[in-house]
């Protein structure tokens, strides 16, 4: 029996970053019930996200927004042969436990719902379901990536149809990543003990409330701040080894036409989240299938031009600008 | 030597890289092109399609008519390797979830395949695989598929758990797994197929 064990190993780094890394150059669709799945499956997206409503109703209607329906979610699950995800709210751990239990195959731990945690994200290397995880920049990005995430994706502002913050997002990464290449090893450190400082928010508070401070304090999980500070600088070296982030990077937050994905595959995005954008159009099949060929063909402007042509109406679309503070969701989660 | 790799969608970059290390290993001189349009593939020497989703790629592919080049460069002799789906892409019989999402298939390897025959990601794995004419490697199945049946032509190169999980017909390659994110030596070996 022993052997078997060691034999077969689930939930590895590589089985997990595997996973996204299939999901290259693909479309994956918001959907919210068996039909709309099928429609995505049958345009060419690589998985569906399983949502209770997308982005756009959840900004409309208010409230906490939480984890689908896990009856929903089965049933879109048993609807499709393409990998479904789902979404748990930040730092929510037993709605991602929840979630794999059910067997979807990766969780989004998105600011899209409302978090569970103010000063946390889950810590997905206890998982063996690949996640994937919102970032506005750098520090987020690898935060994620420390933490286990398999994929990260631009945080966008959901449920807008305005791309520029997704626009915004990709290239403050881009930029960062640019300056990680450029800077000496000792300036690298100091980059991994200032994106490490957010994990040590918490015990700060508590330690000024109490007037104390103890030596060797675990600060989020089993790890010191020290042991975070290490952890992060090496995936600081592996970006600048590699020039771009060790996981795969995909756009989100925004996207609501063919051109807006072309646009995000431009800028270097591995692949293209869209969410309200296909089922808040009005020809979502057509508009579906544009998209992919969009995302495929992003370096070809006949073919953007050819698919954008008389789509219908797309999703009306929010001034970004105009929302106040509360109404951002990409402010959730540092 | 050139090799192309089918780009359309999935791991593309990593076959990319692994066929480029293969390369080097074995001292070839050659370039490995990852196309997404026509016209490359039939001026190469070697095709690999990638993982990815087998759904998607078959569309892209039969849209854009890359699937006649690959089918003529390997019907005038020359090598073709599928990992995941693309071993589905390339196989002759399919289960009922390519049945059911109308996948259409290459139809150049006599296998009939099953998808996602281990389960969901949750039932995704790693694991040391004897594979013959290679030898030992790290393998990584990601809702991987198997070999149901094999026509006369094909030869069994790997079995996990006793489910045919590698196959070889002609210069044809089909591995359920995906040697390009842990090893190069089936690069290798496919590499060897394209040498005269």
């Amino acid at each position: 029996m022993k052997v078997e064990i060691e034999k077969l190993r689930f939930g590895t780094e590589l089985v997990k970053r595997g996973f996204a890394k299939m999901q290259k150059g693909g479309v994956i669709m918001d959907v919210t019930n068996a039909e709309q799945a099928v429609i995505a499956e049958e345009s060419g997206a690589v998985a569906v996200m399983a949502l209770h409503k997308v982005p756009a109703d959840i900004r409309a209607s208010g409230g906490v927004a939480r984890m689908a329906d896990p009856k929903k979610i089965e049933e879109i699950m048993d609807a499709v042969t393409i990998p479904v995800m789902a979404k748990c709210r930040i730092g929510h751990i037993a709605e991602a436990k929840a979630l794999e239990a059910l067997g979807v195959d990766m969780i989004d731990e998105s600011e899209v719902l409302t978090p569970a945690d103010t000063f946390f994200h889950i810590y997905k290397k206890d998982f063996v379901v690949p996640f994937v995880c919102g970032a506005r920049n750098l520090g987020e990005a690898v935060r994620r990536i420390w933490e286990g995430a398999a994929m990260i994706r631009t945080k966008g502002e959901a449920g807008t149809g305005n791309v520029v913050e997704a626009v915004k997002h990709m290239r403050l990464i881009n930029h960062a990543i640019y300056l990680v290449q450029n800077v000496s090893e000792e300036k690298l450190y100091s980059v991994a003990e200032k994106f490490a400082s957010r994990y040590s928010e918490l015990s700060k508070l508590v330690r000024e409330e109490m007037g104390l401070s103890i030596e060797k304090e675990i600060i989020y999980e089993r790890f010191a701040f020290e042991e975070i500070v290490e952890g992060i600088y090496e995936i600081l070296l592996e970006i600048r080894e590699l020039g771009r982030l060790p996981v795969v990077n995909f756009a989100a937050g925004g996207i609501a036409t063919p051109a807006d994905a072309a646009l995000m595959m431009r800028l270097g995005a591995d692949g293209v989240f869209v969410g309200s954008g296909i089922f808040k159009s009005s020809n979502p099949q057509k508009f579906a299938r544009a998209i992919v060929e969009a995302v495929q063909h992003y370096d070809e402007p006949e073919i953007i031009a050819e698919v954008s042509k008389e789509l219908g109406e797309p999703m009306k679309g929010l001034e970004v600008t105009k929302l106040g503070e509360s109404e951002l969701l990409q402010t959730r989660g540092a | 030597m050139r090799v192309a790799v089918v780009g359309v969608q999935g791991d593309v970059e990593e076959h990319v890289l692994a066929t480029k290390k293969a390369m080097r290993n074995l001292g070839i001189e050659g370039e490995v092109v990852a196309t997404r349009r026509k016209g490359v593939v039939s001026k190469s020497d070697a095709v690999i399609i990638p993982g990815g989703e087998s759904t998607t790629i078959s569309k892209l592919i039969f849209a854009d008519s890359i699937s006649n080049e690959i089918v003529e460069l390997v019907e005038s002799g020359k090598p073709v390797m599928g990992t995941c789906a693309g071993l589905i892409v390339l196989s002759k019989f399919g289960d009922e979830q390519v049945e059911k999402t109308k996948t259409k298939l290459l139809g150049l390897l006599d296998v009939k395949v099953k998808r996602n025959a281990f389960g969901r990601q949750r039932e995704s794995f790693q694991t040391t695989l004897e594979m013959k004419k290679v030898g030992k490697i790290d393998a990584v199945f990601i809702r991987a598929p198997i070999v149901e049946e094999v026509g006369k032509e094909v030869e069994i190169l790997a079995e996990f758990e006793g489910r045919i999980v590698a196959v070889q017909q002609g210069k044809i390659l089909g591995l359920a797994f995906h040697p390009e994110l842990s090893t190069t030596k089936v690069h290798e070996f496919f590499l060897n197929l394209a040498e005269p």
